[in-house]
């Protein structure tokens, strides 16, 4: 195991833990709107660190870039697309979760 | 083999995207996990590139992160408005 695979092993397992994070994130919350913090943030977290994993795996080269383009492509627009998933869930009056009161 | 391992934790976090996908009471809570499940797909196409050795794999993962983000904004427009047009 070089350096190298060292530290793409590791990256690679920080992301996979995250990716997991956020999927059981998004069983246990109680509501769409807290759903969105383990759906949105999580998953750009996950798949930069598993990505960059990768590129460090695959060294300077033509898929380092490919990947790091894939990188900067989800950073932009996870958050955007789990902003206008918010937005239409608020126009549309979905009442956002009280604690105490049942649903 | 530890992309095959990266692989397989993906596979579970698509599969617990999946169960919300399912339950999930609201609509809303539908188009979330389906657009998680786009961006996990779009890293286990990735990996499964690396996994076969062939670097074309990471075309198809930009490509599809492109769509997925297209086909969410599609989804609630016409969830919103009823209409695409």
């Amino acid at each position: 195991m070089t350096t190298v695979d060292l530290i793409s092993a590791l990256l690679l397992a920080i992301g996979c833990f995250f990716a997991i994070t956020g999927g059981v994130g998004i069983l246990r919350m109680p509501d769409f709107y807290t759903r969105l913090h383990a759906a949105g943030k999580v998953d750009s977290l996950a798949q930069a660190l598993i990505l960059s994993g990768l590129m460090v795996q695959a060294g300077l080269s033509l898929v380092s870039v490919k990947l790091l383009l894939i990188i900067v492509f989800l950073l932009a627009t996870t958050p955007t697309a789990t902003h206008a998933v918010a937005k239409a869930a608020h126009l549309s009056r979905l009442k956002p979760w009280r604690a105490g009161k049942s649903k | 083999m530890m992309f095959v391992a990266a692989g397989a934790a993906v596979l579970v976090a698509i599969l617990l995207f999946l169960v919300r996908a399912l339950l999930g009471p609201t609509t809303f809570d539908r188009i979330l996990a389906v657009n998680a499940i786009g961006t996990k797909t779009v890293i286990f196409v990735a990996l499964l590139g690396f996994i076969a050795g062939r670097p074309e794999f990471l075309d198809i993962a930009l490509l599809y992160a492109l769509i997925n983000f297209i086909a969410t904004l599609a989804v609630l427009k016409f969830v919103e408005y009823r209409r695409l047009g």
